[in-house]
């Protein structure tokens, strides 16, 4: 089973690195095989940027996302660019108060994450609350793995926060639910 | 499950060489990781897209182990900063991408004429020139065996995952030491801003060759710095341990000492052919699947083997014959074991994938009577396995 799922902004939303922590969540901790490719449009802070992770249970060979499974967009720019890409039934998952969808779209949910972020302390953490959405939303890989991907991999003082936003994401998840 | 354990990466003031355990990493970092691991004392670069992850680790990575990093003027003095190092006995290293690659070929000639071992990353982008800075290609394979004049043998290594970043870059310097060569990684932009499980070993399980020393001691014996042993590779000396030698780019004797006549010069540049020619059976990496009955048999490399793979197991699993040889050095290039498939007489074509205009099928090419099929791109994108597997159903 290969999921694929498209992390997509401008440079400086955290992007590679939401992409990175799934992708360590379901290799390091979850049992999983996966694959972090990145680009980085015009190379710096401001262009476009975009993350893709492959997960499976078996190893990835071709490492790109082709069939989105899952795409989370948190800028109008990338959602115009990626949105044609989604296929029937591609999960959808947007920065509501940054990207503008199409009405009628299947299978969308949006979250205004860089204000929840703010209401942490930081928005630099709007890219780990969108993670915690996606998470909540697909259990594409465990809440706990997840943690302890962030703990391997943000510098000890983000820590906290990153794992709040998470938490705040999984939370909204939860919450549309219902 | 896999060890959790050690899945942190680096930490401020923890300065081991090798960071033992699992990870989850990119393939310049595990490049960079593999050459600490090796023991690299020296790197002395100028950053360029997409190597410069291999450059900014070792940056922050080297002066905690007691390495030096100096972020040079260009490439041309990278790489003989290298070689200078080299010669005064630390592992050294530089990385670069194509542009750089060509600056250094002037360097990287000399290196393997004074026998001064190097290795060298080239994170391969879609070229010529400045081509796509941050985009894929696969068309320096060449380059890094011809770039620089005249004759001389190299070795270089094409990794296919962050796994083989670590490994090969290991594997390169113990090859560089042995041979006394330039040695390549020859990464691509692929593999080396991909990210996936990298498992490190302890430190004792790294493998270490170290370099053949002098057998007499400084004051003893007279030492000919460039005489050979049987294996065609001479002892080294290092700068500042004390014996008399002499290293020139000029064609020279066993003293090191400049001998500007035919004899010597035809003995000694076949010395340099020879030692990766006659060695080619210990050097030489491929893998392997399935190539005993096959009937059409894919040849790939780096990121694009990839892809290859995925094509090769999808026509098997429809039943058609088919088997995959994944170059892992590309160079000593596995002439034996495609002379061996041809002769065997169960091929009937070759496909060959690439992320440039024909480099690797014209090797390919030279080996076999044969049709053997391609799939070119000029760079920017890899190959995606249907085009590979379109290929197969021919």
């Amino acid at each position: 089973m290969r999921t694929e799922v498209r992390f997509s902004g401008v440079g400086g939303q955290g992007i590679v690195l939401a992409g990175r922590l799934l992708g360590k969540a379901a290799a390091l901790f979850d049992g999983k095989h996966a694959v972090c490719t990145q680009s980085y449009g015009p190379e710096a802070r401001g262009g476009a940027s975009r993350a893709d992770v492959v997960i499976s249970d078996a190893p990835v060979d071709y490492p790109f996302v082709r069939d989105t499974d899952v795409l989370v967009v948190f800028f109008q720019e990338a959602y115009a660019k990626f949105q044609p890409s989604l296929k029937p039934g591609s999960m959808l998952i947007l920065e509501s108060d940054l990207v503008q969808h199409v009405d009628g779209e299947e299978n969308y949910f949006g979250l205004p994450a860089t204000r929840i972020a703010g209401e942490l302390g930081s928005q630099l953490a709007t890219n780990v609350v969108m993670l915690g959405y996606l998470i909540g939303k697909t259990n594409i890989v465990s809440r706990e793995s997840a943690e302890e991907s962030i703990r391997a991999t943000v510098k000890e003082s983000a820590v906290d926060l990153d794992l709040q936003a998470l938490a705040a994401g999984i939370q909204r998840a939860k919450d549309d639910e219902a | 499950m896999p060890d959790n354990t050690a899945a942190k990466t680096a930490q401020p003031g923890a300065a081991a060489r090798v960071l033992s355990g699992t990870h989850f990493m990119l393939g310049d970092h595990a490049c960079a990781e593999g050459a600490l691991a090796a023991g690299v004392d020296f790197f002395a670069g100028y950053p360029i897209t997409p190597s410069t992850e291999i450059a900014e680790h070792l940056a922050r990575r080297l002066p905690d182990v007691g390495g030096r990093f100096v972020q040079m003027e260009d490439e041309l003095g990278s790489m003989a900063a290298i070689i200078g190092a080299s010669a005064a006995g630390a592992r050294s290293l530089t990385a670069t991408s194509g542009p750089g690659f060509s600056l250094m070929m002037e360097s990287i000639g000399l290196a393997a004429m004074m026998e001064i071992p190097c290795v060298v990353a080239n994170v391969q982008r879609a070229s010529p020139s400045t081509g796509l800075p941050t985009m894929v290609g696969q068309s320096d394979i060449l380059q890094a065996r011809w770039g620089s004049h005249g004759d001389y043998g190299v070795i270089a290594y094409c990794p296919e995952s962050p796994q083989e970043c670590f490994d090969l870059t290991v594997r390169a310097f113990n090859a560089a030491d042995q041979y006394r060569v330039p040695v390549f990684i020859l990464m691509d932009e692929v593999v080396g801003h991909m990210a996936e499980r990298v498992v490190i070993p302890d430190a004792t399980d790294v493998p270490f060759v170290p370099r053949k020393g002098p057998e007499s001691a400084p004051d003893g014996d007279p030492f000919y710095c460039y005489a050979a042993d049987e294996d065609l590779v001479p002892r080294i000396a290092h700068a500042g341990d004390g014996y008399k030698v002499h290293m020139t780019g000029l064609t020279h004797d066993e003293r090191g000492y400049p001998a500007l006549d035919a004899e010597t010069h035809d003995q000694l540049i076949n010395r340099l052919v020879d030692k990766i020619r006659m060695n080619a059976a210990d050097i030489e990496m491929h893998d392997e699947i399935d190539l005993d009955d096959a009937e059409t048999v894919v040849i790939s490399l780096g990121c694009t083997a990839r892809s290859a793979r995925h094509a090769v197991n999808e026509a098997r699993a429809d039943g058609i014959s088919c088997g995959f040889l994944r170059l892992i050095t590309v160079w000593p290039f596995p002439e034996k074991r495609i002379r061996e498939l041809v002769a065997k007489g169960n091929v009937k074509r070759f496909v060959v994938p690439e992320i440039n205009l024909g480099q690797l099928r014209r090797e390919v090419e030279r080996l076999t009577q044969l049709p053997v099929l391609r799939l070119n791109h000029a760079g920017g994108a890899m190959p995606e396995p249907e085009k590979i597997l379109e290929l197969i159903r021919i």
